[in-house]
């Protein structure tokens, strides 16, 4: 070799890439078009060319790592190869398509799948609800345990009937004031976060999550049993009802989002207990996506109808129409969802 | 170019940040995972980005929501502004198709599930929800001063004490497991790797002086070295410093035993011996000998 210097003009593996290197740099052309603006940007002749080249460069890729010496050229070639594999097996999907396949299918069926977590949480939650009721009722002391002073803000025992029904039907003056939008908004970035926590919290084991969900049962069954105390359960349970069917159940899918993560991390069963978080993530994930809209209108709801709404049995049947909404929307079996494709 | 050329083998720190990524072709791309600090680094920046944009976004909102809707309408765009911002920065970012958030993708690194190719969006809700446990209720407790109920009391400072320790815990997570995952990571099933894009540069062995036959080695001259020392010296060749080309010559000549006067053309002469030297290992390798540094005699 060293007797003849002109070889080294033409080593094999700088031929090799002397005669493939545009075909590569085509790819990175394809690649640059598809990763700022999806695979729409491509043209016809582009997206056919997409996996021709790309499995072009993985056989490239394999003769460099067999031949060439060339650390550039690997290294390009591997992440060429990468980038081409994330484009061609990772197809993206435009976000609106991805949202509407999310809130017609991918949301519904993740809560029919923690359907056991659901119960749970309910059970949990209301059972703490009851207990809240029975011992305010019992004794109207109690109610300060459950709830705190700025929670509370005026409704607490020493109130009196009067008090507590202004609360629960807005004056006119209240009504003109208005400010239902900026007390919508605040309610649905605290509540929407408050879920998101509950969902965050399940994977130590769920626990945290249980408290969450017994606390606020306990809230909530404080306050019915103090309106019980003055002949008002009724009436409050309708200023409830307005938004609670809605929010409580999204309280609820983010504890039960929660638990299932808890569940996965502490009985991974078969699956290594990264697997079995990772899938139960998947699903949990899903259902708290959906949450935060829940929330929304929950917020929405709280703010406006429960507001400007007077009649208790109006209260009742909007509340109840969301609550057969909610069912139906998540338990009504529907036609397996179509695998979404870009 | 020559600034900015860094090795491939140093940013690898080859074997211990390399995980399979096998395609279905068959082919093992191995995806490197993204460094510790460049992950700090990325969020750094993305926390400067959130809260210029916070700021941007409030006196945007505050001028133009009291015009359509008052004071209310300042208050409401302004609300659910820092609701988008604080939840949906990191979310949005990573469910679009560079799945990377600008800090991310100032720092070349990018989400990637931990077992398909395609990163679903629940996946990154998850790794971002677990972000609020991780950093911003942590950090928003140790911010106000351990105080949460908003009057201060007498265990504020254990309370602040506690946060830190908890933030400390989960910023420590990814330097405890090999996959460098943090809490977010595990639920979500997803990891973050390199995602560089290195240039196709120049073929160090194709140069007029490796052609010239200024330089001609014998065998013997090029046994001595191995694979090792020829990427080495084609990271010295990319980066082009006199200073270390010289002084690299002036090792190889001593070691190959080259008698002639190297100083003035340190660059041929290296150029030279790269170009022999590639040729010869690449020669034992069609042969199936891997000759990986000069103590591999094999």
């Amino acid at each position: 070799m060293s007797s003849e210097p002109m070889t080294m003009l033409t080593l094999k593996s700088a031929r090799f890439r002397e005669e493939r290197q545009d075909s590569w740099r085509a790819l990175e052309d394809v690649l640059r078009t598809v990763e700022s603006g999806g695979t729409k940007a491509l043209s016809r002749e582009e997206l056919l060319a997409l996996p021709r080249l790309y499995r072009a460069c993985l056989s490239s890729l394999s003769v460099a790592r067999a031949t060439s010496l060339d650390q550039n050229v690997i290294a390009y070639l591997e992440s060429l190869c990468e980038r081409a594999y994330y484009a061609l097996y990772g197809a993206r999907v435009p976000l609106w398509k991805r949202t509407l396949h999310f809130l017609t299918h991918g949301w519904p069926s993740a809560v029919r799948e923690i359907w056991p977590e659901l119960l749970v949480a309910s059970f949990v939650f209301f059972l703490a609800a009851a207990l809240g009721i029975a011992f305010v009722v019992s004794d109207p002391e109690w109610f300060y345990t459950f709830v705190s002073e700025g929670m509370a803000s005026g409704r607490d025992p020493t109130a009196s009937r009067e008090e507590l029904m202004e609360s629960i039907y807005q004056t006119e003056t209240q009504k003109e004031r208005g400010w239902f939008s900026a007390f919508a908004a605040d309610l649905f970035s605290n509540n929407a976060g408050v879920a998101i926590l509950a969902f965050a919290l399940g994977f130590a084991f769920g626990i945290p999550t249980i408290v969450i969900l017994v606390q606020n049962g306990l809230v909530m069954g404080a306050f019915i049993g103090l309106h019980i105390n003055k002949q008002l359960g009724y009436e409050f349970s309708g200023w409830l009802t307005v938004h609670g069917t809605t929010e409580i159940l999204a309280i609820l899918l983010a504890g039960a989002g929660g638990l299932r993560i808890g569940r996965s991390v502490a009985f991974p069963g078969r699956l290594t207990r990264l697997q079995s978080a990772a899938r139960s993530g998947d699903v949990a994930a899903r259902v708290i996506g959906g949450v935060v809209v829940m929330m929304f209108i929950a917020a929405l709801l709280e703010a406006f109808p429960r507001q400007l709404v007077d009649s208790d049995e109006i209260r009742y049947a909007i509340g109840l129409t969301f609550l057969v909404f909610w069912m139906f929307f998540f338990f009504l079996r529907r036609p397996t969802p179509p695998e979404l494709s870009a | 170019m020559s600034e900015t050329y860094t090795s491939p083998a140093a940013a690898a720190q080859v074997g211990r940040t390399v995980r399979r990524l096998v395609t279905p072709e068959g082919v093992d791309l191995g995806v490197r995972l993204a460094d510790v600090s460049q992950r700090f680094g990325a969020l750094c920046l993305d926390l400067l980005i959130m809260i210029a944009s916070l700021i941007v976004g409030a006196i945007f909102f505050a001028i133009a929501g009291v015009e359509v809707g008052g004071i209310e309408g300042a208050y409401v765009t302004i609300q659910l502004f820092a609701f988008l911002v604080r939840n949906f920065y990191f979310m949005l970012f990573e469910m679009g198709s560079k799945a990377a958030t600008p800090g991310k993708r100032a720092l070349g690194i990018r989400v990637a599930s931990r077992t398909s190719p395609q990163l679903t969006a629940s996946a990154v809700f998850a790794r971002n929800a677990l972000r609020e446990i991780e950093l911003f209720i942590p950090l928003s407790v140790m911010m106000s001063g351990g105080s949460i109920t908003g009057q201060s009391s007498a265990v504020d400072g254990w309370i602040w004490l506690a946060a830190v320790v908890w933030l400390m815990i989960f910023a420590l997570f990814p330097l405890m497991n090999k996959d460098r995952l943090r809490i977010g990571d595990l639920v979500a099933g997803t990891w973050v790797v390199r995602a560089p894009k290195p240039v196709l540069l120049p073929d160090m062995s194709a140069t007029a002086e490796a052609a010239s036959g200024q330089f001609t080695f014998t065998p013997e001259q090029l046994n001595a070295y191995g694979i090792a020392e020829l990427h080495v010296l084609e990271d010295v060749l990319r980066v082009r410093d006199s200073d270390v080309m010289r002084e690299v010559a002036e090792r190889i000549a001593v070691k190959i035993g080259w008698t002639n006067n190297t100083s003035a053309s340190a660059e041929s002469f290296l150029k030279s011996y790269y170009a022999q030297l590639r040729g010869r290992l690449e020669s034992g390798l069609l042969m199936g000998k891997r000759r990986a540094d000069k103590h591999d005699v094999g």
